[in-house]
């Protein structure tokens, strides 16, 4: 792997010097992800290719760790983390088997578990990062307290690569629950979000929660299936069990309901263009579309979003974004993440001024403009 | 990257009385400060050895106030240091020379508890322990514990990125503080995070949060709440020696279990802290575990009933079971005592903050045996060993200048270990101005770099907290072998770690 890093710490070197924009790739499975950043936009622009960058560095169960390099499969991580009982918990999607550790990473994107977890930045503790001198540096490390320095580590998490090549990271890992169990209830989407307010005051096991009916096209106030996932110890997972109701989905069906939103392979993504809403949990209904809740509320999937400008302009009041998460490339005249408040996007360009100065990396894939 | 590794020039006789003049009629007159005798209780913070007066301290009293002190300093080009409760340990909150102290404790309201969001809306000034004491009616707390928690503030918790007892299981401040609300140098207000799961463009607050005062100030905090368990216990267990003890924290967590709170102390400090408290720790224990489970009364009952079986496997010699929450608080405050029981017995103490992979801890507490009859000092050691945070307390006495040096050489010694076996120089009382010649050891120049960039990005003219955390090039060329000094604490009363 030796000769490998400095090959591609080469490739970063001659591409600064010609001022050639560099397209950091991983499994290419979240391509679509981001303001478009592809080689027929920019012509002239060189892959770096993570994939080639492989390999698990350590792993100590008892440690609650795992160190791998940024082109190892997502799978080998999560089967190797599952040969000893644990998980990562952010439960990252998977959006085709050729996804790696550092596309998880840089995109920041978390799966079910987020609400209950904890998301994919909060486990992440050390980075190695190849910038744009071609140097590699390291930040954070193996250890879960380490406040030396800024966290950059955990800046990195949902970069999109805009300030260099993730090449290590080191991920907080968890053990998986001693029990799981899915439980649905019948509800609109104002009684699942109604529960959710209640429940998040309460000591249950809830480590995941989705809300989604089938005929909201033809309905005004559909009733839909509200999906409850219980985790934790015997009697926590049944005493919660208890108090919620419902009927109860079987290990493989509740299993593969969970892994179809994980991976957006449930129909509700089949949608041309999809819209990614993050809100204030306890938002009421947005009445914007099509909608599939998770996380209590705090993450709505929407398709068919009539205006995307009064979408965003009526999540921004709420506290929240839209991202728009899925789309056909031709058809894109607007910013794919919402756009900033000015004093933020002063702070983020000058980030990118400082850390990346002749601008290689990812360019214009995170923000329209730079 | 651009370099300048170099502190911009300041004045050498800045115009505080322009910059007094400068804020009549935005920020009243008894919030200034410039008599020596008004300014002299802010010259340090909780690590007293490092003091240095402020020519003027301000005290806002609301956020307009805040833009309006640091436009004036910008203008005048005047650094400033933001303060909380002054309860750091890494000398963070010590005032520039040339500089303003800015206090932000008179921001001290609770805005809001919303029981539907479980969340808490509070100036930086509040203290930490006071945003649970208004949550609890509504069943939740604010989940960070920081031994001082009855007197620092969330602030403070901001700058340093705050750990406790309780952060293996839910986390340090980064994991809980939802959005915050700055002040830029240049008087702009920004809001890093959100109350929805997270925010577009960049993890700004990520970055923000553990910087210590060094890319804004805080003026109001959004943290998430959490129901409070209804049960709590704490097994007190005795190990023979240290690697067993050590070997049962690997195991309880190899088992699949994440404790609540997971400490440990050895002999020395056991020894230390018995007379003081009277918790009835075991005197022949070459090393004492607690362990505290949480949750329902049925989960507790079945976790205890396991981190047992796991403690009696790796050879605990006693096992002991709080059976009442006074019984619990009093396992626990012999543990939470270890500093003031540091102070009783010997005159000074210098306290270290290293972490290190918890698969290390026998090999790291053998090697600080060794060190003890090298250096001819002892050592008590309390750890948080659930997540490998190591509080080594090495005990001497500053009118013997032979042990003060040998002290100072002992705890450069200890850290430089926890580096070497992959671990970091500070996991929670930060680097401030105490451990920034050991930056130099922990991170290469091109990191160092790193971090003034990240610096110049939110604050251009190097004014928030300057010559603090990120050493020059310069700072690091000198650094050889004089190490800093350290340990000495004010707030001796106060329980820490």
């Amino acid at each position: 792997m030796e000769f490998v890093l400095t090959e591609l710490c080469q490739q970063v070197l001659t591409a600064r010097a010609a001022e050639r924009p560099v397209h950091i790739r991983g499994g290419n499975t979240k391509h679509f992800y981001g303001e478009p950043c592809r080689t027929d936009v920019i012509p002239d622009m060189a892959i770096l290719d993570l994939s080639v960058y492989q390999g698990i560095i350590n792993y100590q169960p008892s440690e609650l760790v795992i160190t791998a390099r940024a082109g190892t499969l997502l799978s080998e991580v999560e089967r190797t983390l599952d040969e000893q009982g644990q998980m990562l918990a952010f439960e990252p999607p998977r959006f085709g088997a050729a996804s790696t550790l550092g596309g998880c990473v840089a995109s920041g994107l978390s799966g079910p578990r987020r609400m209950a977890a904890g998301s994919l930045r909060d486990f992440v503790l050390g980075a190695r990062l190849l910038d744009s001198s071609g140097t590699v540096l390291g930040f954070g490390g193996e250890v879960m307290k380490n406040v030396a320095g800024y966290d950059v580590s955990r800046l990195l998490a949902g970069s999109l690569g805009i300030f260099g090549a993730l090449m290590e990271v080191s991920i907080k890992v968890a053990p998986k629950p001693f029990q799981e169990r899915t439980l649905v209830l019948e509800t609109t989407e104002a009684e699942a979000l109604a529960l959710f307010n209640r429940w998040r005051g309460l000591p249950l096991p809830v480590s995941a929660t989705a809300w989604y009916a089938a005929d909201q096209a033809t309905r005004a106030t559909p009733v839909g299936q509200l999906h409850i996932r219980l985790s934790g110890s015997e009697p926590a997972v049944l005493n919660g069990a208890r108090k919620i109701g419902g009927t109860s989905l079987d290990e493989a069906q509740a299993g593969a309901f969970w892994d179809s939103l994980r991976d957006q392979t449930h129909p509700f993504f089949q949608s041309r263009s999809l819209w990614r809403v993050a809100v204030p949990p306890s938002t009421p209904p947005l009445e914007a579309g099509p909608t599939l809740i998770e996380w209590n509320g705090g993450q709505r999937w929407l398709s068919r979003v009539a205006s995307p400008a009064e979408l965003r302009a009526r999540v921004a009041r709420l506290g929240g974004h839209a991202t728009l998460f899925r789309y056909d490339a031709a058809d894109v005249d607007l910013p794919i993440f919402q756009p900033l408040e000015p004093g933020v996007r002063n702070i983020s360009h000058r980030l990118k001024q400082e850390l990346d100065p002749v601008g290689i990396f990812n360019p214009k894939r995170l923000f329209p403009d730079f | 990257m651009n370099d300048t590794t170099m502190s911009p020039v300041l004045n050498a006789a800045p115009d505080f009385a322009g910059l007094i003049d400068r804020l009549k009629g935005r920020v009243p007159a008894h919030c200034i400060l410039s008599k020596t005798e008004d300014t002299r209780p802010y010259e340090c913070d909780g690590l007293s050895l490092y003091r240095s007066l402020p020519p003027v301290v301000i005290l806002p009293e609301n956020e307009e106030q805040v833009v309006a002190v640091l436009q004036a300093c910008k203008a005048f080009n005047i650094p400033v240091v933001a303060r909380g409760a002054g309860t750091g340990l890494s000398g963070g909150a010590m005032p520039h020379a040339q500089g303003v102290l800015v206090g932000l404790a008179k921001l001290n309201q609770i805005k809001k508890i919303d029981l539907d969001t479980a969340t808490a809306v509070v100036q930086p000034g509040v203290r930490n322990l006071a945003i649970s004491e208004a949550a609890a009616p509504y069943g939740l707390y604010y989940a960070p514990d920081p031994s001082s928690q009855i007197a620092c503030s969330i602030g403070g918790n901001i700058a340093e990125n705050s750990g406790g007892v309780h952060c293996l299981k839910y986390g340090l401040t980064v994991h809980n503080v939802l959005k915050v609300r700055v002040v830029t140098i240049d008087g702009d207000i920004v809001e890093l995070g959100s109350e929805a799961p997270d925010s577009p463009g960049l993890d700004l607050l990520a970055a923000f949060i553990g910087s210590e005062g060094m890319l804004g100030l805080v003026t109001e905090v959004t943290v998430k709440l959490i129901p409070s368990p209804a049960c709590a216990r704490v097994i007190m267990a005795s190990f023979d020696s240290v690697e067993s003890a050590s070997l049962a924290v690997t195991n309880v967590i190899a088992a699949g279990i994440i404790p609540a709170g997971l400490e440990m102390m050895d002999k020395r400090a056991v020894h230390m802290v018995e007379p003081f408290v009277k918790a009835g720790y075991d005197l022949d224990a070459a090393a004492i575990l607690l362990c505290e489970s949480d949750g329902t009364e049925e989960e507790v009952e079945d976790e205890i009933a396991r981190m047992q079986a796991v403690f009696e496997h790796a050879g605990a010699t006693r096992l002991q079971v709080s059976t009442s929450e006074a019984e619990r608080l009093l396992f626990w405050a012999g543990r939470k005592n270890a500093f003031p029981a540091a102070g009783r017995v010997s005159p000074d103490y210098y306290c270290m903050d290293g972490t290190i992979p918890r698969r290390n801890l026998g090999q790291v507490l053998g090697a600080i045996e060794r060190m003890e009859v090298e250096y001819g000092l002892r050592c008590a050691n309390v750890f948080h060993a659930g997540d490998g945070n190591l509080h080594p307390l090495i005990m001497f006495d500053s009118n013997k200048p032979d042990e003060v040096d040998r002290a100072e050489k002992f705890g450069a010694a200890i850290l430089e270990l926890c580096v070497e076996v992959g671990g970091t120089v500070t996991g929670e009382h930060g680097v401030g101005i105490e451990k920034i010649n050991q930056m130099c050891v922990q991170f290469g120049r091109d990191e160092l770099d790193f971090f003034l960039a990240l610096k110049r990005a939110f604050d251009p003219y190097h004014l928030l907290n300057p010559e603090k955390v990120i050493p020059t090039l310069a700072r690091c060329a000198e650094y050889g072998k004089m190490h800093v000094h350290g340990g000495q604490i004010r707030f001796p009363e106060l329980p820490r770690f």
